[in-house]
């Protein structure tokens, strides 16, 4: 008996190279850009870092990298419910649905440099559907080439959204059972009444945390942004890269963390409602 | 009743090629576009596929590809040397443990890459000072974030056989930690081993954030590059990296599946 304490010590040994890693490259960084946020230039406390978010620009960014996430999460959360709403009533083991879940998988992974050129040799300027769309008379960017700024992002962001939409949405579907069509149409409903009445508001909570999880997708997404993007800094992801990547300005040199701070804080406000939701949905359509 | 069941399947065919064939445009059109503009110049796709032409005419190109290739294999591995013992050895040894371990696992899912890249700036300068800048160095950093991905493939690997069984089994047949470990726990997870080393070559080939603005290259990076000289160059080797990384997750998805229908027959 008197061997087991020294035994878990022995066994806690074994953990050790696990979290020394995590320690070095995960929580060191973390606590570098929570700690740094507060910090002033010479290693003092300072809450100007944190003042200094509410700039204009800094606002302006902020308020941008939320338009562009909520905008990308609600187009893609609609589509891709829809999508995965077609998927639904397929054959559950049929060929169709398996290849678009497989594709799904995939193409929601996809973003980054590659994605942003995909886009380039369509809509660019010398793009494939650009220049066949003026061959035809109508000209793409009549009124100003939007595809590096919000509204081609959005358009962009949707590419790997919808994806992810249906990975995150289709168990919820599944969830529905037919016994509580057949139950709601035996007592007379409609089946507007059935989708507004019974379907829909089963799924209200999956469909919310959905939007929320692609929601929190978009806002942490750099590459894409950064490679379509190369003059001025839009959204916050990439005024970060310009505090990081530019002279710093005598007294900012932390500004760049208190700006990862705050979208650390965001996501996490996102991730925690999303937690919460994905709770009920499980009781409701576990 | 019949006629209305019928009435309603018809409806909900009509729908379901109607959202198939709108979004099945949206998806396939950038993608058809990239064949389109990468042939446009027909030097382009012999040039991609004959290597030593291709590192004279573009050494960064060549450079970032051979990067990635090392950075995705040495990621793999340390994942796997880090993550799987640990994960069996919690399991065994230490249960209590284990809510901590894979609340860590998971936390780089809530903590965006550009966030990561900050604070770990710092940590990278003393890594420039120890062991250098070569662009391999990402490996450590690869490997906090493919770490959720990985961690949830072996876990699920490990709850699906009887681990502690296993290894008393092994134990009372007289067998060390190390052979309950590698000869025992590990070739029954080896299915689980691979999925976690696909998914991670396929993220790592991915990467882009951190190797940009930790100054350092990979096959990204060598792209966003080329793509300010060479546009038709970088949107065929974008086309090519793409197509390898469908091949990887698709043949995972389908071994995924071959997993699950396994165990269900069984």
């Amino acid at each position: 008996m008197a061997k087991r304490p020294r035994l878990r010590g022995a066994a806690l040994l074994g953990t050790v190279p696990f979290f020394a890693y995590v320690a070095i490259f995960l929580i060191i960084p973390t606590l570098v850009v929570v700690i740094g946020a507060f910090a002033s230039d010479d290693g003092g406390f300072t809450l100007s870092n944190v003042r200094s978010l509410g700039d204009a620009y800094i606002v302006e960014a902020f308020g941008r990298s939320i338009a562009l996430s909520a905008m990308s999460a609600l187009i893609g959360a609609a589509l891709g419910a829809v999508l995965a709403y077609a998927l639904v009533t397929a054959r559950p083991d049929g060929i169709l649905r398996r290849v678009v879940t497989s594709a799904a998988g995939v193409l929601a992974q996809f973003g980054g440099v590659t994605l942003a050129f995909a886009f380039l040799a369509t809509i660019g300027l010398s793009g494939f559907l650009t220049l066949w769309l003026s061959d035809h008379g109508i000209d793409l960017y009549g009124n100003g080439v939007w595809l590096f700024e919000l509204p081609g992002l959005t358009l962009v962001y949707t590419y790997f959204q919808i994806p992810l939409m249906v990975i995150v949405f289709l168990p919820a579907l599944d969830g529905i059972r037919p016994q509580w069509r057949e139950a709601a149409e035996s007592l007379g409903s409609s089946t507007w009444q059935y989708w507004t009445r019974v379907a829909g508001p089963l799924l209200a909570p999956a469909f919310l945390g959905s939007a929320l999880l692609l929601f929190a997708n978009a806002f942490s997404a750099y590459a894409t942004a950064a490679a379509l993007v190369s003059q001025g800094s839009p959204i916050v992801p990439l005024q970060i890269r310009g505090a990081l990547t530019s002279e710093v300005v005598l007294g900012q040199a932390n500004l760049g963390k208190a700006m990862a701070l705050g979208m650390v804080i965001v996501v996490a406000v996102v991730m925690t409602l999303y937690a919460l939701l994905q709770k009920r949905t499980a009781k409701w359509l576990g | 009743m019949a006629g209305l069941a019928a009435k309603r399947a018809r409806k909900q065919r009509a729908f379901r090629w109607t959202v198939l064939i709108v979004l099945g445009t949206f998806f396939l059109l950038p993608l058809a576009a990239m064949v389109e503009f990468s042939t446009r110049n027909s030097e382009t796709w012999p040039l991609l596929v004959d290597w030593p032409q291709l590192s004279a005419t573009y050494p960064d190109l060549a450079n970032g590809i051979v990067s990635s290739l090392g950075q995705a294999a040495l990621t793999s591995l340390l994942m796997l040397v880090l993550l799987v013992p640990t994960a069996i050895w919690v399991r065994l040894r230490l249960p209590k443990l284990r809510p901590l371990v894979e609340f860590l696992c998971l936390l780089p899912l809530t903590i965006p890459a550009i966030v990561l890249v900050v604070g770990l700036a710092p940590v990278y300068a003393w890594v420039n000072y120890l062991i250098g800048g070569s662009s391999l160095t990402l490996v450590f950093a690869y490997t906090i974030l493919v770490l959720p991905y990985a961690y949830r493939a072996i876990d699920a690997g490990l709850s699906a056989i009887d681990v502690k069984t296993l290894a008393e089994a092994a134990r009372s047949l007289g067998s060390g930690w190390m052979t309950v470990i590698w000869r025992v726990v590990l070739p029954n997870i080896r299915s689980a081993v691979l999925s976690a080393a696909f998914l991670t070559v396929a993220l790592v080939l991915g990467e882009f954030t951190i190797a940009s603005l930790l100054h350092r290259t990979n096959l990204q990076v060598a792209i966003d590059y080329l793509g300010k000289s060479s546009a038709t160059m970088s949107v065929a080797v974008s086309l090519a990296a793409l197509l390898l990384a469908f091949v990887l997750l698709i043949v995972l998805s389908l071994f995924g599946d071959r997993r699950t229908t396994a165990k269900e027959k069984s």
